[in-house]
């Protein structure tokens, strides 16, 4: 359904940090991309948000080409995307943040997908009047989710959404968004807890220097030779969790 | 020594509805816009035009206050008027600048446009000061002069002081109830989320110019209510406009209305206290006071 062919992106002209990357994400799919640092991981899925420019290569959903569709519009085309740092309003309450993301759902609607995100995280609902800085980094994380979720998009896309959370805390981000697959979404994951994230990946890419290396199912992906190799020949051994 | 707290409080009030402009412009497009004095001066001076035009004279006063419905009338359509030409600046000038060039950049056009919009005025209307009515208020007497050297309030200073206290109610109601106004919160602190949270950050900048300027009209119809029309009367006003919204924390609506009230006191207490001449001085002292014990001004978030 989300298909990325050949992408080239950078935030500067004639700096491509994507240089050529091919990435599809099936119904109801998890999908993890790995790398070592600095492979282009986030670079390549903030360019299919809209956030990246996009110098070459094609970005469709469902068979439509969003590349070059502003960021403010990527929601409508059912496509979500929560930033690894500053994904919640911080000075805006629980349904305050909700309410925003609320405006890209018809108006009739609006209170029903509030409900629903209430209803799938408990927590946010008794914490509905805090500040969202205010909250554990567990339950911003959950508002970044929820927010995300809001406009019933088709696709998530999350740029390591563990990154800071205590290990206890990373089980429960993984298994929320086990549950948003669940509800009928597909997951595009960028994450340096590889194992973490492949336990509830189908299947994964390894990037490396802004190019997809490798593609195979999530299963027994960290002990294929060939993966030790790609990170191991970049000195980001140590992005292997 | 009452009647300077009554003086302080009706300049604060009029500094405090500019420095909420500056403080909206500073945060949702993050640059120190000089224009914003010129913004007062030119919403009083439309104002001002607009009665001269609807020819409201004598005999026309809404009860005790010193002018009648048609300043009313002027005043809100000087706010559109006013809000308008803040949303022609970003469009001219500072929209084209955004993005291309840094802060500095900004600010810097944004000194030249108020230079230009300065002398523009002197060119419309002339040099001399105006006034909405010549007429002369009695003051009200509200307390004796044995308490504390008494108080005397006119009813144009109660007015200013009530349109103050309904005008930061109803912001507060719009920036916390409407989409728009949490879509300016949102977009103020954060531009890019709010961009893939499907918001159309374009439109709410052009809200934020729109009600900026419509509220500095309303600080310049106010001060002018009370004091006179004059070219240089929101070059004047630009330093504590600056120091109420910096006092009261960048991004804050609150922190502004406060920073207003304070430097509006400040230096009307300076009065009594070393004399007239350094009045606009005591403001900065205060700021600087502040900023020392609250870096990121009162209100201010850290990493905000």
């Amino acid at each position: 359904m989300l298909e990325a062919k050949g992408l080239v992106a950078g935030y500067e002209r004639g700096l491509p940090i994507v240089k050529g990357a091919s990435i599809r994400l099936g119904d109801r799919e998890i999908v993890t991309i790995l790398g070592p640092n600095g492979a282009g991981k986030s670079t390549l899925i903030k360019a299919i948000a809209g956030l990246v420019p996009i110098s070459d290569g094609t970005v469709s959903l469902f068979g439509q080409r969003i590349d070059g569709v502003p960021a403010q519009l990527m929601v409508r085309r059912g496509l979500a995307f929560v930033p690894q740092t500053e994904n919640v309003f911080a000075r805006l309450t629980v349904q305050e943040n909700l309410d925003l993301a609320a405006g890209a759902v018809p108006r009739a609607r609006r209170a029903e997908r509030i409900a629903a995100q209430y209803a799938l995280f408990p927590d946010l609902a008794r914490a509905r009047r805090e500040a969202a800085g205010r909250l554990s980094g567990g339950q911003r994380q959950m508002v970044a989710v929820a927010r995300a979720l809001i406009p019933d998009p088709k696709v998530v896309m999350l740029d390591e959404p563990s990154a800071g959370l205590s290990p206890k805390l990373v089980g429960v981000v993984f298994e929320m968004l086990r549950r948003v697959r669940d509800l009928g979404v597909a997951v595009l994951l960028v994450e340096q807890n590889a194992r973490a994230a492949l336990a509830i990946s189908d299947r994964a890419y390894v990037l490396v220097d802004g190019r997809e290396r490798l593609e195979r199912p999530a299963a027994g992906l960290m002990d294929a030779p060939e993966v030790r190799a790609l990170y191991l020949g970049h000195g980001a051994a140590a992005g292997v969790a | 020594m009452l009647q300077y707290v009554v003086d302080g409080l009706v300049t604060g009030s009029t500094v405090a509805l500019g420095a909420v402009g500056v403080t909206l412009t500073l945060s949702i497009l993050r640059f120190a816009n000089f224009t914003h004095g010129e913004l007062l001066t030119w919403g009083a001076y439309i104002a001002l035009t607009l009665v001269g035009l609807m020819g409201a004279g004598a005999g026309a006063h809404i009860g005790p206050l010193s002018f009648g419905w048609p300043l009313l009338l002027a005043l809100a359509v000087a706010m559109v008027l006013t809000g308008g030409l803040a949303v022609l600046l970003d469009w001219a000038l500072f929209g084209r600048l955004r993005g291309k060039g840094g802060m500095m950049t900004l600010a810097i056009a944004s000194f030249g446009a108020a230079l230009a919009l300065r002398n523009l005025v002197v060119f419309l209307w002339g040099p001399k000061p105006d006034y909405f009515s010549r007429d002369i208020q009695i003051a009200l007497p509200i307390l004796p002069r044995s308490v504390l050297g008494g108080m005397r309030v006119t009813p144009d200073q109660i007015f200013v002081l009530a349109v103050a206290v309904a005008t930061v109610i109803g912001l507060h109601l719009f920036l916390t109830r409407s989409f728009l106004g949490k879509a300016m919160r949102g977009t103020a602190e954060n531009a890019a989320l709010a961009r893939i949270t499907g918001i159309d950050v374009r439109a709410v900048v052009r809200w934020a110019w729109m009600i900026g300027g419509g509220l500095a009209a309303l600080a310049g119809v106010l001060s002018g209510i009370t004091v006179q029309v004059r070219p240089l009367m929101g070059f004047d006003l630009l330093l504590p406009l600056f120091a109420a919204a910096i006092l009261g924390g960048i991004g804050s609506l609150y922190g502004a209305v406060l920073g207003g009230l304070i430097v509006g006191l400040a230096e009307s207490l300076s009065v009594p206290l070393i004399g007239a001449e350094y009045r606009q001085a005591v403001a900065f002292l205060v700021l600087i006071l502040i900023l020392l014990a609250r870096p990121t001004g009162l209100f201010g978030e850290r990493g905000a």
